[in-house]
């Protein structure tokens, strides 16, 4: 039986490291979730139905984690002794605050606009460069894992949380241009 | 070649270890029941040869009736006749003026779960699903012989936790084992995925008589990963219906002051045209009405423009799923059709257009779910154990918790893989409070007021501390039938709570248990008047057979002693058959064949030579 109480990367037969192969990773979670779904213990005993959800949920949580750059980089950072605020920490660096207000505005004007589509797949164009550039840095930073450079790190998950919820937010008004379609 | 072979030579299960399972496809007007036999996934007709069971119950004054019989009674005894039940699954009493239907029953509104009242008494909508559950059960394990050792059970994705405890409920009732809920969708898209050997994002568009579902899949050899899925569970070809009727009752000038047995004509009136239109282009309306007839015509142009906004509704959902799944529709490899709803040209021409490719309607969309639970239910049975499949759900509405000022925190966000357990960490927001209330609703609307509210409960005990000091983790697990179960503890002192939850519109598990005990005694009670009827009638056959041989050759074939010996057995066994208790009747009734042996044999032995007097035994060597 799979040992669940191992780190995440551990569980996934990974190395503790943050560059991750998005169809591998897929790969070894379809294998995980063949061995330990509920599907396959549902002729069996209650004790056993219960530990394969437990184990499933288990597997599930752990690739959500992983496959997604910002919170795999937050548990990474957790397991190599930094634990941030979820809720309470922010990045101060200016720059980057004035650049997410201009897109936040343009986001805002999207719908007054003639091509509203345009405007948000533009935007998330944006974003998507954003993070793969932050993902780059991290990558670097994680590898060399001294104090200094997981502070960088950290600094940069800040960073990609802006541009989650700046994605996030753009959703939701695509959504609404859907429903007013 | 085919994504799972279903029947691998030499690998299939002895018949005697194959265990009986069945796949049910508990739908809005219509259900379905299928199995896999000798690797065939086949849906179970009845003796008639039809597949559908028409989701309809009549509680008539003879018994409780279910399908065609009862359909067909609708008309004319619309109170007693409950039709598209699934639509007040799990609902409560409050959400049934915002299903959009008036329902032609007579419902007590007086408690939480609405309770329809019929000449048998009052019935939840559990209840009568359960009734439904034991047609299709008997209808399988009499096709194949045996006990089924346990059903899947599918079930709109879009369908909330309150709507999926009913629907386990239903089954339980129906005195069946759940092997697993399983969202029809993804029922669809095994049947469809196993058959075609497909690969690839697929989209499933199921369009059924009361729900609506729309699920998008990623197929990777066997492994069936729902990415994203949405709908609305009160929208369906009934609504299709529901806006003709409407158009009519404008044409013909009718008021909104029908009564239930107008309103069921005029609903079967609609759905009749809703169906030519699917072939023809224009159908005749002809209305009868108490002070004359009405004639009329519709055409399908006219038609569209009704169910349009309809259509819209849906599409708008499968561009949000599109958009959660992270995929285009360019990147849809194919777009399934499922449900009888998605018959109507304008659906398949308008998904069409979405999707940008031609819809599949290879599987008849009625069947596709009861197929592909079929499967399922044959996999988790155990019968398969080499199979390569697995299905990997999600949950379709996000759960959260009431917060203050009546907002919703979000724990477990719509589309998450399940089985899934979250957990939270709230506060006390007083000194030296001791009680937390908890209120777990499930929605996408940040307003509590704005959500389902699915349960209430209270953590009590908690040591006075000061404000904030508390930490109460509250953990949501969702099992992969989309079952909710909540837990909350206080982690200084270990104070815990749980609960299964279970809406205050739902039904608690002692009236569920209520239910299947009464249930089980009336199964006893309809059993015993069955077995006393039937040796009644045997004992009535007899006592008259035995009159009459009496009157005709008594006097001739026994002797004063014999004779008496009889007509006492034959007033014991009449006197017996007038009371209730079948055993006895049944003794009485050898008793009086045991004292009648003699006379049995001589009778027969003077009919014999009677019928040879006369004739030469060469006469009959002849023969």
């Amino acid at each position: 039986m799979l040992d669940l109480k191992q780190n995440y990367f551990g569980l996934f037969g990974l190395p503790l490291a943050y560059p991750i192969d998005g169809a591998d990773l897929a790969q070894r979670y379809r294998d995980l979730q063949r061995q330990v779904h509920p599907d396959r213990f549902a002729a069996g005993d209650e004790r056993e139905r219960r530990l394969a959800m437990q184990g499933a949920a288990r597997v599930n949580e752990a690739f959500e984690t992983l496959k997604d750059p910002m919170l795999r980089a937050r548990y990474l950072l957790s397991l190599l002794g930094v634990e941030m605020d979820v809720t309470g920490e922010t990045t101060h660096d200016t720059a980057f605050l004035m650049e997410q207000l201009e897109l936040r505005e343009e986001l805002e004007g999207a719908r007054h606009t003639a091509d509203p589509y345009g405007v948000t797949a533009r935007l998330m164009e944006h974003i998507d460069r954003g993070i793969k550039a932050l993902v780059a840095r991290m990558s670097e930073q994680f590898q060399d894992a001294s104090p200094e450079r997981l502070e960088q790190a950290r600094e940069n998950v800040r960073k990609m949380q802006f541009l989650k919820k700046l994605r996030y937010d753009v959703e939701l008004v695509e959504a609404e241009f859907d429903e007013a379609e | 070649m085919a994504l799972l072979q279903i029947a691998e030579p030499g690998q299939s299960a002895a018949p005697h270890q194959h265990k009986l399972a069945a796949g049910i496809d508990l739908g809005t007007t219509n259900s379905l029941v299928a199995t896999v036999r000798s690797g065939m996934a086949i849906t179970l007709p009845d003796g008639a040869g039809r597949h559908l069971l028409p989701s309809v119950v009549r509680y008539a004054a003879e018994g409780i009736v279910v399908g065609d019989e009862a359909k067909s009674a609708a008309v004319d005894d619309p109170l007693n006749t409950v039709q598209s039940v699934k639509r007040l699954m799990g609902r409560g009493v409050a959400d049934l003026k915002t299903l959009g239907t008036t329902l032609p029953y007579d419902i007590d509104g007086s408690e939480a779960v609405p309770r329809i009242r019929t000449r048998r008494g009052e019935v939840t909508p559990v209840e009568v699903s359960a009734e439904i559950l034991k047609a299709l059960a008997k209808r399988a394990s009499e096709t194949l012989g045996g006990e089924l050792t346990g059903v899947v059970i599918t079930v709109p994705a879009y369908f909330d936790d309150a709507q999926r405890q009913a629907t386990k409920d239903a089954a339980k009732l129906a005195g069946l084992h759940v092997f697993r809920l399983l969202n029809e969708p993804t029922a669809a898209a095994v049947a469809y995925g196993l058959d075609q050997g497909a690969e690839g994002i697929h989209a499933v568009y199921d369009l059924g008589g009361g729900t609506f579902d729309i699920s998008i899949l990623r197929l990777h050899r066997g492994v069936f990963e729902v990415m994203s899925t949405g709908g609305d569970s009160a929208l369906g070809g009934d609504d299709f219906d529901r806006v003709l009727a409407q158009w009519i009752m404008a044409q013909a000038g009718l008021g909104d002051d029908i009564d239930p047995v107008m309103q069921r004509r005029l609903t079967r009136l609609a759905t009749g045209i809703k169906e030519q239109l699917s072939s023809d282009e224009s159908a005749e309306i002809h209305l009868e009405l108490p002070n004359g007839h009405w004639r009329g015509s519709i055409d399908r142009e006219t038609f569209n423009q009704l169910i349009d906004p309809l259509i819209a509704k849906t599409l708008a959902a499968c561009r949000r799923a599109l958009r959660d799944a992270g995929v285009t529709a360019e990147e849809i490899e194919d777009v399934v059709m499922v449900g009888g709803s998605t018959r109507v040209p304008r659906v398949r021409e308008r998904v069409g257009e979405l999707f940008k490719t031609e819809p599949r309607v290879d599987i008849d969309p009625d069947r596709v779910v009861a197929i592909g639970a079929a499967i399922q239910a044959d996999v988790l049975a155990g019968n398969k154990p080499d199979a390569e499949m697995l299905l990997l759900d999600v949950i379709s509405l996000s759960l959260g918790m009431e917060t203050m000022g009546g907002l919703v925190e979000r724990i477990v966000p719509r589309n998450t893989t399940i089985p899934v357990a979250r957990a939270q960490a709230f506060t006390t927001f007083k000194d030296g409070q001791t009680a937390l209330a908890l209120h777990v609703v499930q929605g996408e609307r940040d307003l509590v007021s704005d959500c389902r509210s699915l349960a209430r409960f209270e953590l009590r005990g908690i040591p006075p501390m000061v404000a904030g000091a508390a930490r109460i983790r509250v953990t949501f697990e969702v099992d992969a039938d989309g079952l909710l179960n909540v837990t909350a503890l206080e982690e200084t002192s270990g104070v815990k709570t749980g609960v299964v939850v279970k809406p205050s519109y739902g039904l608690s598990d002692s009236e569920v248990e209520r239910m299947l005990r009464d249930s089980i005694a009336h199964a006893e009670d309809d059993m015993a008047a069955r077995r006393l009827r039937e040796e009644q009638v045997e004992a009535e056959r007899v006592v008259e057979a035995l009159r009459a041989a009496l009157a005709q050759d008594g006097e001739q074939l026994l002797d004063a002693g014999e004779r008496a010996g009889i007509e006492q057995a034959l007033k014991h066994l009449i006197e017996t058959a007038a009371g209730e208790n079948h055993l006895a009747i049944k003794r009485a009734r050898e008793a009086l064949e045991k004292v009648c042996e003699p006379y049995v044999e001589r009778r027969m032995n003077a009919s014999v030579r009677q019928a040879m007097a006369g004739h030469k035994l060469d006469e009959f060597e002849e023969k």
